[in-house]
């Protein structure tokens, strides 16, 4: 290379563009990363959990070394409505049983500083502190950066500046994203001590748990509430998809007061000390929100593309962003040895893609976006569920008959067209 | 757990301030009422407030998550970027 010129510049210090970075500069191509927060993870915020085995492809055993807050070996998924909660909770050895297929909650401030420190020992360089004003495009080519009234060239621009990527929006490849395409998560870090997150949620040294809800964390809103069990602290928040803010006059910020106040998670954090609050958008409408992902002298990877599952009872972002990062590196490394990084010299990137875990299952689980937007999910069926577990549950010595209960409960809380309207789009989505 | 007010929640993050330079400009002589809700109920760090039918911002305290840009871009938000390198929240936990 020249000496001003880098083969790579990755926007943005986040998990796509630090795995890129890794793979590039192993690969001993000239790579730099710029960041706009103070440091990698900065700007950074995840429930969450992260599945750990698209990383196990770049750094084996990463959990041995990285810090990672604990291993996920019990999930928990509840249907909640204002004074009930009906759970469906697993734990077992078969969860987090082997690095492949183990899932870890992690803070991504710790988090994404450990992988800065791992692409600058592969010889990638970071500048944090700097914001990229605009990409630099030369024939409808890009060919770097300018931040500052500095300009930086290289021979292609990873952009992986997250689910806003005004990068990407601003040569044409992303378009303005809509209301029904992202959710707001906020969230606490509450401090609660590592022994008494063993007490209370029955876990042995190092075990997580994962909990997901729906229903009354939201009011009936599309989203649901979120509490992920870290070393010595708890991370938990709510999920709201934009599309349905207003469905109840209670705000994100009340609605996680709210949530933290439910007769079924409050238990959980008394006593605990609050530490940090944070809010980001999710990107929430898999592949019906990819934007252009290759382009003359760019390619777009992780939050930016949109690369994000939400089934509901499990919600992945973090594995698809380092994938998408390794295989745009490949993609990279590629170009470099042909000396084409047109779209063309690029296009790998597309294909790997397609042959990825990522376009696989964004593509097999295409219509949970949809599914996701059924009132009766948030509205009807934590209120029936909760209806029959009462019923269930409850005796008094009085005559009953359990069967009629719960058939009449059906009745109450839906019509049989919406119970097969729903129905309907449940299998239409598989 | 003892209520909080947001103020207490963002007083705990770490946050390095330019009290002068907005990165988001907002248009205060907004009046649908239907739009200024949807931001008063979304922004997570509730940087928009209404009061006595007036709309006030503070881009201090904004967790720069883009909520309302997505909502309101073009009618309320009338530029939204990123604050400049280093400005902003600085998350320690994340």
């Amino acid at each position: 290379m020249s000496e001003d010129k880098f083969d790579a510049i990755i926007a943005g210090g986040g998990l796509a563009g630090l795995s890129a970075a890794i793979v590039l500069a192993r690969a001993g191509l000239e790579v730099l990363v710029v960041e706009r927060g103070d440091y990698c993870g900065a700007k950074n915020m995840t429930g969450g959990r992260l599945y750990g085995h698209s990383l196990e492809k770049i750094i084996p055993n990463f959990a041995d070394e990285a810090p990672i807050e604990r291993k996920v070996t019990h999930e928990k998924v509840s249907l909640m409505t204002e004074d009930g909660s009906l759970d469906i909770g697993y734990g077992s050895k078969k969860l987090s049983s082997e690095p492949g297929n183990a899932s870890y909650t992690v803070l991504r401030a710790k988090f994404d500083q450990w992988l800065a420190e791992k692409a600058e020992e592969a010889g990638a360089e970071i500048i944090p502190g700097i914001l990229i004003d605009r990409l630099l495009v030369e024939d409808g080519r890009v060919v770097g950066i300018e931040t500052d009234g500095e300009e930086m060239y290289s021979e292609c621009v990873i952009l992986a500046d997250g689910v806003n990527s005004m990068l990407a929006q601003q040569i044409g490849m992303k378009k303005e994203l809509e209301p029904n395409e992202v959710a707001v998560g906020a969230k606490e870090t509450i401090r609660l001590g590592e022994d008494v997150i063993n007490q209370r949620f029955g876990l042995k040294e190092g075990e997580g748990t994962a909990w997901l809800s729906a229903g009354d964390p939201t009011l009936g809103s599309f989203g649901g509430g979120f509490l992920y069990t870290n070393k010595d602290t708890v991370s938990i928040g709510i999920v709201a998809t934009l599309c349905d803010i207003g469905h109840s006059d209670v705000s994100v910020p009340k609605m996680l007061d709210r949530f933290k106040a439910h007769p079924s998670i409050a238990p959980f954090l008394e006593g605990g000390e609050v530490i940090e609050y944070s809010g980001h958008l999710v990107p929430e409408d898999g592949i019906h929100m990819i934007p252009e992902l290759v382009g003359d002298g760019v390619l777009v990877t992780g939050d930016a593309a949109g690369f994000c599952v939400n089934l509901g009872y499990t919600v992945r972002g973090m594995d698809f962003a380092i994938e998408s990062g390794r295989l745009a590196a490949e993609a990279v490394i590629r170009a470099h040895e042909l000396n084409d990084y047109s779209k063309a010299g690029l296009a790998s990137y597309e294909e790997s893609l397609k042959d990825s875990f990522i376009m696989k299952e964004l593509d097999g689980y295409k219509g949970f976006p949809t599914i996701l937007t059924r009132r009766e999910i948030f509205e009807n069926l934590p209120a029936m569920a909760d209806d029959i577990a009462a019923k269930l549950f409850t005796v008094e010595g009085k005559a009953g008959n359990v069967i009629m209960d719960i058939i009449n409960s059906l009745a109450e809380k839906t019509s049989a067209r919406e119970l097969v309207d729903l129905i309907t789009t449940i299998l239409e989505a598989f | 757990m003892a209520k909080m007010t947001i103020d207490d929640k963002l007083g705990l993050d770490l946050f390095h301030t330019d009290e002068l330079t907005s990165h988001i400009d907002v248009d205060l002589e907004y009046t649908d009422e239907a739009e200024i809700r949807k931001l008063l109920l979304a922004c997570p760090a509730e940087c928009y407030k209404y009061i006595d039918g007036k709309l006030s911002f503070s881009h201090l305290g904004c967790l720069e998550c883009g909520t309302c840009r997505v909502l309101s871009h073009g009618k309320i938000v009338k530029d939204w970027h990123h604050p400049h390198g280093e400005v902003g929240v600085q998350y320690r936990q994340g």
